[in-house]
């Protein structure tokens, strides 16, 4: 996957951005570089990349968090200074909202994306209720377009099934991939899944998973 | 079978709603059930039903009321708090003898508590869902699927006994994602012209039907709440659902229902390897309660283990179940904190070595 400074994944929500953000972070620190993950989630009261601030220290990765996030408050207040994180050295990554609503917090900052190198990458699942047809992804991702006054570079197929995720879910998805791509007019950057169910797939970016029930993940622990 | 999609808890109670039938939905947003509110916004107009943003949750649960009493399926939901503030609507449903679907995403509390996941609504739900005498079927499913499986049934069930019916997840239930298939299910009862009660409209060829609670002569509300026990009977006799794993030779019997049985159970397995006799009863009925199988799966173990997301609200019932015969113990966090299944296994080696 080509990196640039400014990395905005975005998609509808359930989409998997949040693996993909983690995967990113962690293959960029991997590489030595330094990285910063912001989480811009204004939708999910939980369940999202600040749950990783763990993970993240133990791989020198700075992580950014809207003040109130995982509290038992409800208030998607966002008192980022963007000027700021984007002047550091080395990566960032957003992981942003789903759908529309989430995007809209970005429009806010489009001026400083608009001054770095960025790209916006709209990540698509095959598997996910209401984006399973071509022609509902695309809507989607002008949906979010209009909400944050960006326009996506990129598309990544993440689709997954979850636990139930196989080979033969991510090689089905090709061609739908490849529809929303053509339709769109974007490159597709990369397909997300674990290596062993990608096999033979162009643009194959092998991630692990990180967003797990806990019960997945005592189950594995044991 | 159904293609499987990926769905967030709420999105998927929201979409079986509308597949069972529900044709309006009354409701006001709290964190962690607002998705159920966002999903039907959108999806509600284009299959021809109502969605309705109310003033609060006092007028969304009356308007249920309203909307039940013309024979159409008709739901609301929401979380703790705002399940309080229905209260008082529910108990008219219930003594007006309509059906609805109430459906509860439950944080941590009291007041205004938090918005993490909690299990810490049992007693409301199950046992003071409103003034008066009266009960609600509660569903507490412990997967996405499970409660898309369980929202046809709560309206088929409210329909057949015109009672109200709850769904009784948790914040981790309603925003986690699993897969899920929809299955073709047949529609029972969602016409109103099959509800003879309903105040749809005589069209001067029937007498005018009357939704109403208030009995002014004590014996005629007397006789009205007794026949509404017997009907209660039946459902007891017909519907009550729990499901148990690995109790046969289990010394020790975990019983925990909807999310925290899934930790439960991951920690039930762990013990197993370890060599630990325990096994797990997963009541999915929470009213009716599941005490014979909860007494069935508890009849060869030497002590039983209740864990749940408050401070024991179930424990009473438990030990009600099994008479007493045996010790009942606790494990369970609250205030929003989720009980990991590490903590769950160490009290179960605890509990082990006491034999």
């Amino acid at each position: 996957m080509n990196f640039k400074k400014i990395n905005i994944i975005t998609g509808h929500y359930g989409s998997g951005k949040t693996n993909v953000s983690v995967n990113m972070a962690l293959d960029l620190a991997a590489k030595g570089e330094k990285v910063t993950v912001v989480d811009l989630d204004i939708v999910n009261p939980y369940f999202r990349t600040a749950d990783f601030k763990e993970l993240f220290g133990k791989h020198d990765i700075s992580l950014t968090v809207p003040t109130y996030a995982n509290s038992n408050l409800d208030i998607p207040a966002l008192g980022f200074d963007m000027n700021g994180i984007a002047d550091r050295d080395g990566y960032i990554i957003i992981d942003v909202g789903g759908d529309d609503e989430g995007a809209k917090a970005l429009g806010r900052y489009k001026p400083v994306f608009d001054r770095y190198d960025t790209q916006m990458l709209y990540v698509i699942n095959r598997c996910r209720y209401l984006t399973k047809e071509p022609d509902e992804a695309l809507q989607l991702m002008y949906e979010i377009e209009n909400a944050s006054g960006m326009k996506c570079t990129g598309i990544i197929n993440n689709t997954n099934l979850g636990s139930e995720t196989d080979s033969e879910i991510i090689h089905g998805s090709v061609d739908y991939a490849d529809k929303v791509c053509r339709a769109a007019g974007l490159p597709l950057v990369a397909v997300t899944a674990k290596g062993e169910y990608l096999d033979g797939i162009e643009k194959a970016y092998p991630i692990k998973v990180y967003v797990k029930k806990l019960w997945e993940e005592f189950a594995e622990e044991q | 079978m159904a293609e499987k999609s990926l769905m967030k808890g709420n999105e998927a109670l929201a979409e079986a709603a509308i597949r069972a039938g529900c044709k309006c939905f009354f409701g006001y947003p709290i964190t962690p059930q607002t998705e159920i509110s966002a999903y039907l916004s959108k999806r509600m107009p284009k299959v021809g039903g109502v969605f309705l943003q109310a003033e609060s949750e006092v007028a969304a649960i009356n308007m249920v009321y309203g909307c039940a009493g013309s024979g159409i399926r008709c739901m609301t939901s929401s979380s703790s708090p705002g399940i309080s503030l229905k209260t008082e609507g529910i108990s008219y449903i219930a003594g007006s003898d309509l059906p609805c679907v109430i459906i509860d995403v439950q944080r941590g509390g009291p007041g205004l508590g938090g918005i993490q996941p909690s299990q810490a609504d049992y007693w409301q739900i199950t046992h003071a869902l409103g003034h008066g005498d009266f009960h609600a079927i509660v569903f507490a499913p412990a997967s996405v699927q499970e409660m898309v499986d369980t929202v046809t049934k709560a309206f088929d069930l409210a329909d057949e006994y015109r009672m109200p019916a709850v769904i009784l997840a948790d914040g981790l239930l309603g925003q986690m994602m699993e897969p899920v298939a929809f299955e073709d299910t047949e529609i029972k009862m969602s016409d109103a012209s099959k509800k003879p009660w309903a105040a749809c409209g005589h069209g001067n060829k029937r007498k005018h039907n009357i939704i109403n609670s208030l009995y002014l002569k004590p014996d005629e509300l007397e006789d009205n709440v007794r026949a509404r026990f017997k009907r209660y009977e039946d459902v007891k006799a017909k519907h009550t659902e729990a499901v148990s794993d690995y109790c046969e030779d289990a010394d020790t019997v975990v019983v925990a229902y909807g999310s925290t049985a899934r930790l439960a159970k991951s920690a039930v397995e762990a013990a197993r390897k370890e060599g630990l006799k325990v096994g797990i009863v997963r009541p999915i009925t929470l009213w009716p309660y599941p005490a014979k199988e909860i007494a069935e799966a508890c009849k060869n173990a030497k002590n039983v283990l209740c864990v749940e997301m408050s401070m024991g609200q179930m424990v009473d019932d438990v030990k009600l179940a099994i008479n007493c015969s045996k010790p009942v113990e606790f494990y369970g966090r609250t205030g929003g904190v989720i009980p990991k299944p590490a903590e769950i296994l160490e009290k179960l080696r605890e509990m082990g070595g006491k034999n």
